[in-house]
C-alpha cells in the first residue's frame, strides 16, 4: 500500500487512479452508477482516497457531499488505508453467545489495537462484523477472505502468526 | 448414451427446452454414479475444495474417474459437521472428511464395498450411514432446497435436467399475468423476508398499474445476524431464484430486475453472476424468451454493509446510488418504487418459492402448512445445538422437532434456555413454550416473529438481559438516524440496559423501558425502529426474573455480565504467575510457585488471566 504518509496518492496510486477512470467511464451511463463505482475503488485502493472522490464526483456529475455521504453511511467504505490484512470478528448472534466478545478480546490484546485501528506494521486492521453467514461454525473471524471457525481466544495467536509468516515469505507480493 | 453438447446452446422454444431436458437426462453425465461433496459456504471453509481435488485424484490413481465423477453441491445443511461427502449409489453420509481420508473412502468403499465406519455420523452412539436416514434429514422436508445438495449451481444443464426452469415455460406458453398473480394467491405463499405479506396480493398490486416501466427486485440483503438461508439459495440453486423473478416479472409485467446482494456473500455473488451470464446464453433471460416475445433482463447490485439496506425502501434507495436511508410509506413501492416505478420486492426464498408453486398448482402447494401459513420454511439452526445448519420443515412444525429431533439436542450436555427466532426484530421463547408451532401467528403471540428464520438456541449459559442489550446495540448501530424515535429512543433504552448490566439499576427501569419501547414501536419511520424492541420486551416477558436478579441481588446467574462477575484462582493454582503478568491493574497477588489470589477491589473484570491461564485453575461466577 502507500508509502509516502504526507500524500496518500503514491506513485503506484497514479496508476490505480488511471484505472479508476476507464471503471467510471464504463459505469457513466448506468443509472445509480455511484455505489458500485465507489466499491470498484474500495477493492483497488484497500480504501477511498481523496482524489479518488474528487474524480468520482467530477465524472458522474455527483456533488461532493453526496459522494460523501454515501462513503460514511456504508461501512464497506473505508476513507482510511487498512491493513493487508482485515481481520473482521463476526458479533453476530451465534458468534456472539458462541464467546465471540472474547476472541475480540484476545484479538485486541495480541495486535495492541482497537477496533477500526491498524497495527503500525499495516498489517492488520481489526474490525467487527454482524454475521457472514456462517453461523453453523460460530464462533468465526474472517481475515480477508478467509474464514477462520469455531475460534478459540486461545487459538488466535496461531491464526495471527500464519499471516504474519505468509506476509514475510511474500515480502514483494502485492495485490 | 447421447452427445449432450449439440443441445447446448441458446433454447428458442419451450419444445426446445424438453428436448434439452431429455437429452441432459439420457446422457452419460447425468448417469454416471456420483461423489458429491458439499461447496456450501460452511464446508468451503472447512476445506472441502481441497478433498473435492483429493478425490479428483485418487479416483484417477484407482482407476475411476471415468465411471465416477465427483459433483461440487450447493448446502447440504448440516455445517457444524463438515466438509460433508455424500456417496451417490447408497447414500452414504461421511462427516469432517479430510484429505488423507480420501483414499479410504474410495479403497475400502467404493471399490471394496465397505463402508467407513469412522467417518459416519453418530447417533446416540450408533453409527448410521445412509443420509436419508439420519434424524437431521428424516426429520425435514426439503422443497424449497430441493436441489441444494443434488446439483451443481454453477451448471445450468444440472438445473434444467433436475425440471430447472419448466415452471417458466408453463407459464410463459399457457398462462396470463393474471393466472399467475391468482396461482400465486392460491397457494397462500407469504413473503419469507419476516413481515409474511401475501405474495399474491403484492404481485396483484403491481400488476395493476398501467405504467410502462415496473421493476423487480430479490432482497438478498440477508442481514438478520443468525440467519444463512438466503446464502445458502444463492450459492446452491441460483437458477430457482432466477426462474422465479422471471415468472414474477412476466406476471406484473416488468422487464428489468434487480437482485440486491449483500457485501458480505462474495462466493453468492459469484454464483449467481454465473448463474445469470448461463441463462443470459441459453436465451432464458434476454429478448424474447422461449420465443414468446417477452423480454427480461436482471442485474445484481451488491450491497455496502448496511443492515437497514435490507428494508425494501432503504433498498431502493440505496439501488438508486444514495444513502440507504428508509422512506415513509405509503407511497408503497408497488406504486412508486426504484426511480419512482412500480416495483416488486420479494424475499429469494420467496422467489425460490415460485417455480415449485407453479409446477405442483397452487392448490396443491397449499396442502402445507397451517391455515394461515403455508408451504415450507427454512430456518438456520445454530447456536448451542448438536448439528446446526440449515433445516427446512412445514410452517407450523414445532420448535422442539427443530431443537432436538433435527438439531439433535443441546450441545453443551446444559439445559435449553432459550432460542432467539426473529433477529432483532424477534423475540426469545423460553423452555416452556417449546411446543410452540412455527408459524407467524402463533409465534407473534409469544412476542417472538417468525422472521427470516434465523434460530439461535441458547443454553442455560446465556445470559438474557446481555442478550437484549445485544440487540440493543445492534439495532443502535445500524440506525440510519434519519428518525429521531428510532436514533434516540434506542439509545436511552440502551443505556438503561446497560445499567442494569452493570448492577446499577433500580426497579422503577423496568417500567422506563417498557414505556421507551412503546413510544420507539409506534413512532418509527421504517420497521427497524418499530420492532428494534421486541427482544427487550420480549425478554422482560418471559425472563423478567433475571432481570430482578440484576437489579436487586447484583448478581448475573450466568456470569456474562462482566461488572457482577468475580473471579477467583483456584487451589490448582501453581504459581506460574502468567496471569499475574498480564493483569492490566495488578490486581493478582502471590509469590512465584505459590497459591495466587485477585484483589476483587482492584479487578477491572477483563478476562486476561482467565484466558491466559493454562491451567484452568481461574474460573469466574
Ligand atoms: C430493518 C429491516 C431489515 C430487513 N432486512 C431484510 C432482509 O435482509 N431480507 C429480506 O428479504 N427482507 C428484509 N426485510 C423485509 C423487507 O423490508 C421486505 O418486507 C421483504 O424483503 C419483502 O419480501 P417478501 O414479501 O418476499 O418477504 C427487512 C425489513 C426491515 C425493517
Ligand atoms: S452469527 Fe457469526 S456468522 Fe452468523
Amino acid at each position: 500500500m502507500s508509502k509516502g504518509e504526507k500524500c496518500s496518492c503514491g506513485d503506484d496510486e497514479k496508476g490505480l487512479l488511471e484505472r479508476l477512470e476507464e471503471i467510471i467511464v464504463s459505469f457513466k451511463n448506468k443509472p445509480g452508477a455511484l455505489i458500485p463505482v465507489l466499491q470498484a475503488t474500495q477493492s483497488l485502493f484497500g480504501y477511498v482516497p481523496q482524489e479518488a472522490i474528487l474524480k468520482i464526483s467530477e465524472m458522474l456529475n455527483e456533488p461532493l457531499h453526496k459522494v460523501h455521504g454515501v462513503i460514511t453511511f456504508y461501512s464497506f467504505f473505508s476513507l482510511k488505508p487498512r491493513g493487508k490484512y482485515l481481520i473482521r470478528v463476526c458479533l453476530g448472534t451465534a458468534c456472539y453467545v458462541q464467546g465471540a466478545n472474547e476472541i475480540l478480546t484476545a484479538l485486541k490484546q495480541q495486535l495492541s489495537i482497537e477496533i477500526g485501528e491498524t497495527t503500525t506494521d499495516k498489517l492488520f486492521t481489526l474490525d467487527v462484523g454482524r454475521c457472514f453467514g456462517a453461523c453453523g461454525l460460530a464462533p468465526i473471524i474472517m481475515v480477508n477472505d478467509d474464514v477462520h471457525q469455531f475460534v478459540k481466544p486461545s487459538g488466535v495467536k496461531k491464526i495471527l502468526g500464519a499471516y504474519k509468516k505468509h506476509k514475510a515469505v511474500n515480502q514483494e507480493e502485492e495485490t | 448414451m447421447m452427445d449432450i453438447n449439440k443441445h447446448m446452446h441458446f433454447v428458442k422454444n419451450s419444445a426446445e427446452l424438453d428436448a434439452l431436458r431429455n437429452a441432459l437426462l439420457k446422457s452419460k453425465e447425468y448417469n454416471s454414479e456420483k461423489v458429491f461433496v458439499c461447496a456450501g459456504g460452511g464446508c468451503i471453509a472447512s476445506g472441502s475444495m481441497k478433498v473435492k481435488d483429493a478425490f479428483i485424484s485418487q479416483l484417477a490413481t484407482n482407476g475411476l474417474g471415468e465411471k465416477l465423477s465427483v459433483m461440487e453441491t450447493g448446502c447440504l445443511g448440516p455445517c457444524a459437521v463438515g466438509p460433508i461427502v455424500v456417496i451417490g449409489k447408497d447414500d452414504t453420509f461421511y462427516q469432517k472428511v479430510r484429505v488423507q481420508d480420501v483414499k479410504d473412502i474410495v479403497e475400502k468403499h467404493l471399490m471394496g464395498g465397505k463402508v467407513v465406519e469412522n467417518l459416519l455420523h453418530p447417533v446416540e452412539e450408533i453409527k448410521v450411514s445412509k443420509k436419508s436416514e439420519l434424524p437431521f434429514f428424516k426429520n425435514q422436508d426439503k422443497q424449497v432446497l430441493r436441489n441444494c445438495g443434488k446439483i451443481d449451481p454453477t451448471k445450468i444443464a444440472d438445473y434444467i435436467a433436475v425440471g430447472g426452469y419448466q415452471a417458466l415455460s408453463k407459464v410463459l406458453s399457457t398462462m396470463t399475468g393474471e393466472q399467475v398473480v391468482q396461482e400465486v394467491s392460491i397457494s397462500g405463499l407469504r413473503g419469507r423476508g419476516g413481515a409474511g405479506f401475501p405474495t399474491g396480493t403484492k404481485w396483484g398490486f403491481a400488476r395493476k398499474s398501467q405504467d410502462e416501466t415496473k421493476y423487480i427486485l430479490c432482497n438478498a440483503d440477508e442481514g438478520d445476524p443468525g440467519a444463512f438461508m438466503d446464502r445458502s439459495i444463492l450459492e446452491g440453486d441460483p437458477h430457482s431464484i432466477i426462474e422465479g423473478m422471471i415468472i414474477g416479472a412476466f406476471a406484473i409485467g416488468s422487464s428489468q430486475g434487480y437482485v440486491y446482494v449483500r457485501a458480505e456473500y462474495p462466493l453468492a455473488v459469484e454464483r449467481l453472476q454465473i448463474a445469470i451470464d448461463q441463462a443470459r446464453t441459453f436465451g432464458l433471460i434476454g429478448p424474447n424468451i422461449l420465443g414468446t416475445g417477452f423480454n427480461f433482463d436482471l442485474e445484481i447490485r451488491k450491497g455496502s454493509g448496511a443492515f437497514v439496506c435490507g428494508e425494501e425502501t432503504a433498498l431502493i434507495t440505496s439501488i438508486e446510488g444514495n444513502r440507504g436511508e428508509p422512506r415513509p410509506r405509503p407511497p408503497f413501492p408497488a406504486v412508486k418504487g426504484l426511480w419512482n416505478k412500480p416495483t416488486v420486492l420479494n424475499n429469494v426464498e420467496t422467489f425460490s418459492n415460485i417455480p415449485l408453486l407453479i409446477n405442483e398448482g397452487g392448490a396443491q402447494y397449499a396442502e402445507k402448512g397451517t391455515e394461515k401459513s403455508k408451504g415450507t420454511k427454512i430456518f438456520a439452526l445454530a447456536g448451542t445445538v448438536k448439528i446446526s445448519g440449515l433445516v427446512e420443515v412445514a410452517v407450523g412444525t414445532p420448535l422442539r422437532k427443530l431443537v432436538y429431533d433435527i438439531g439433535g439436542g443441546i450441545s453443551s450436555g446444559k439445559k435449553y434456555k432459550a432460542a432467539q427466532i426473529g433477529g432483532p426484530s424477534g423475540g426469545c421463547i423460553p423452555a416452556e413454550h417449546l411446543d410452540v408451532p412455527l408459524d407467524y401467528e402463533a409465534l407473534n403471540k409469544l412476542g417472538a416473529i417468525m422472521g427470516s428464520g434465523g434460530l439461535i438456541v441458547m443454553d442455560e449459559s446465556s445470559c438474557m438481559v446481555d442478550v437484549a442489550r445485544f440487540f440493543l446495540e445492534f439495532v443502535q448501530d445500524e440506525s440510519c438516524g434519519k428518525c429521531v424515535p428510532c436514533r434516540e429512543g434506542i439509545v436511552r433504552m440502551k443505556q438503561i440496559v446497560d445499567r442494569i448490566c452493570d448492577g446499577k439499576g433500580e426497579m422503577k427501569d423496568l417500567d422506563e423501558l417498557e414505556a421507551l419501547a412503546k413510544t420507539v414501536t409506534h413512532a418509527s419511520l421504517c420497521g427497524l425502529g418499530q420492532t428494534a424492541p421486541n427482544p427487550v420486551l420480549s425478554t422482560l416477558r418471559h425472563f423478567r426474573e433475571e432481570y430482578i436478579e440484576h437489579i436487586s441481588d447484583k448478581k448475573c446467574r450466568t456470569a456474562v455480565c462482566k461488572e457482577l462477575i468475580v473471579f477467583k484462582i483456584l487451589d490448582v493454582c501453581n504459581g506460574c504467575q502468567a496471569c499475574k503478568k498480564v493483569c492490566p491493574v495488578h490486581a493478582i497477588h502471590g509469590e512465584k510457585k505459590l497459591h495466587h489470589t485477585i484483589d476483587e477491589a482492584e479487578c477491572i473484570r477483563c478476562g486476561l488471566c482467565l484466558s491466559t491461564c493454562k491451567f484452568d485453575a481461574i474460573v469466574k461466577y
